[in-house]
């Protein structure tokens, strides 16, 4: 599988990276080069193989929905690159006057 | 003092030949002086460690401690600390200073170690070389042109320049096992959700797994008393008895079946390499194991598998960086698309952009069964594989890599050439087994790992497999020069 860089600038946009030209054109032959390495796989005969999600089996835990943790924000809100009257600070969203 | 094991320390300490304030500050010491040639500390905790160490000897003035009361010990910078930086290696959290604690930390921590800083590694736990850190490569105390291995080269290094008895790691393919082969020390990735990952910054969730590095296979016992054990906070740890891993180091080891696969002996595998593997298997012999050719046809397949199923976890554990809540934000963003591609792009560096961006791909719209689902098939296959093998055989062992400690910047412009280097590795993942490598002589004069893999919660029987090995070798005691 050969990327093309309209595929890697349209993967780069999915995972929210930003990506310069030279980024493209270098990204674009190495993930080139490792998709042709994991199409190895394709040698493998899978026909009726359950695909593996987790080597142990592992049923959702179940607990009484009751309070368990402590209400700490300011201690998160502490390591935050920008907050204000406890609140996250982000760009301006929503477009209008 | 600095060559004893954590063992040894521990006698030490409570006979009160030495006080942990006094070993504390030797390995400050060290650390100091010898740490600017190895690079394997990313955060030094003098004031934590110190203040530990005086806890530490009241309680052994007490007489109320455990087997790890008072022993120095470093983190792996994945492990959130409370109040202390936490890097896991990235721009993206250099300015991270946790406000919790991982369930390892808070063990060891109950148990009574002293914690003397937070050890360098590959960026978000990804490399095998450790050249992907943010704080720059850690070398090799055997050969300081030479990389220590990844991702816990920190972790490895430290350990054999004995600049920490003991310290955590983590291994999602390989990276407590592999930079402990290459810097000679033992290395234990225990059973997928024997150890609590709660805490312990996500790479690919569902193999990823925390375990000990050390001098001695009897120190990996030790620690993973300490480490092991069902938590509530993480919803993949194994609610299941955890034995006393030191209880059973001496049983004897007489008729063990060892497993030795063909495929792990191949084109690839260095010559000298091989021969101190051989040379460890006919010891095994001596001390009664029999030998019993296996395979694993689908280990082959291991690294293309898992370098669909890591970088897609990986792709999707990384979306919470956003430069919002913690971590790195970009200057200026002009609207809050440009706030995350931008505080991305600066924060990650390349391996991890490599991997965020094939897992991706891996699981975008029209290739998710051509690649997820296909890796998640053959991950299957492979777990099968070991399945039979442990029906034959108790333990399976082989070189933990196929070479020793490779130069710096032998392989960072070639990413699947680093990718082989967990060749054998990796598939123990996959599996979700428990894996250990063990020092097992020279080649070149460079460290060689022994690997060792168990059945599933087969820790005990690995520790006393490895220990009777070190008990007639002394290949775990030999410490680099000019350290």
């Amino acid at each position: 599988m050969s990327l093309t860089a309209a595929d890697v600038k349209k993967i780069a946009h999915l995972a929210r990276l930003n990506m310069s030209d030279t980024d493209v054109e270098v990204y674009s032959k190495q993930l080139s080069s490792i998709l042709e390495f994991v199409e190895q796989m394709n040698k493998a005969d899978t026909t009726g193989i359950e695909p593996l999600a987790h080597s142990i089996e592992i049923a959702a835990p179940m607990r009484d929905d009751q309070v368990s943790e402590t209400n700490q924000r300011a201690a998160f809100q502490a390591i935050a690159p920008q907050v204000e009257a406890g609140l996250y600070l982000v760009p301006k969203v929503i477009e209008g006057e | 003092m600095i060559n004893k094991t954590i063992a040894e320390l521990s006698k030490e300490l409570h006979a009160k030949k030495i006080s942990s304030v006094e070993l504390t500050q030797q390995f400050l010491d060290r650390i100091k002086k010898l740490d600017k040639n190895l690079n394997s500390f990313i955060t030094l905790t003098e004031d934590h460690a110190l203040a530990d160490a005086k806890k530490a000897d009241a309680q052994i003035a007490k007489g109320a401690t455990t087997p790890l009361t008072g022993i120095p010990f470093a983190h792996k910078d994945i492990f959130c600390t409370q109040g202390i930086k936490t890097s896991c290696g990235s721009k993206m959290l250099d300015p991270y200073i946790s406000p919790y604690d991982a369930t390892v930390v808070t063990r060891l921590k109950d148990a009574g170690t002293v914690l003397l800083g937070k050890t360098n590694m590959d960026e978000f736990a990804m490399g095998s070389s450790n050249e992907n850190s943010f704080y720059g490569p850690v070398k090799n105390p055997w050969d300081l042109e030479r990389v220590p291995g990844g991702s816990s080269g920190g972790s490895a290094a430290a350990v054999a320049a004995r600049l920490t008895p003991g310290a955590t790691g983590t291994d999602t393919g390989g990276s407590i096992r592999q930079p402990a082969a290459l810097c000679g020390v033992s290395g234990l990735k225990p059973t997928y959700g024997r150890v609590s990952r709660y805490g312990m910054i996500a790479f690919a969730s569902s193999l990823d797994q925390g375990g000990p590095l050390a001098k001695s296979a009897e120190d990996l016992a030790i620690l993973l008393n300490a480490m092991a054990g069902h938590d509530e906070r993480d919803s993949t740890s194994v609610d299941m008895a955890v034995p006393d891993f030191t209880a059973t180091l001496n049983d004897s080891i007489r008729g063990l079946r060892i497993g030795l696969p063909k495929e792990y002996f191949d084109e690839g595998l260095d010559k000298n390499v091989a021969i101190a593997i051989q040379n460890a298997i006919k010891e095994y012999e001596k001390l009664g194991a029999t030998i019993h050719d296996i395979h694993l046809p689908s280990s082959a397949l291991s690294i293309p598998a898992y370098y669909v199923l890591a970088p897609a976890e990986c792709s999707s554990n990384l979306a919470r960086f956003d430069g919002v809540r913690y971590g790195h934000r970009c200057k200026d963003p002009k609207d809050l698309e440009d706030l995350y591609k931008r505080s991305r792009s600066e924060g990650f560096g390349s391996e991890v952009t490599r991997r965020i961006m094939i897992g991706t791909y891996a699981l975008s719209a029209g290739y998710y069964d051509a690649y997820y689902l296909k890796a998640q098939k053959i991950r299957g296959l492979i777990r099968e594989d070991f399945i039979n093998a442990f029906k034959k055989v108790d333990v399976i062992m082989g070189p933990t890599s196929p070479t020793p400690a490779f130069k710096l910047g032998e392989k960072v412009s070639d990413p699947i050439s680093m990718y082989l280097s967990d060749i054998y590795t990796i598939a123990v993942n996959l599996a979700g087994l428990p894996g250990m490598s063990i020092p097992a002589g020279f080649a070149n004069d460079l460290p060689v790992g022994l690997h060792l893999v168990g059945n599933f919660f087969e820790e005990v029987r690995l520790l006393n497999v490895a220990h009777h090995y070190q008990k007639v070798t002394d290949w775990h005691t030999r410490s680099p020069k000019g350290f």
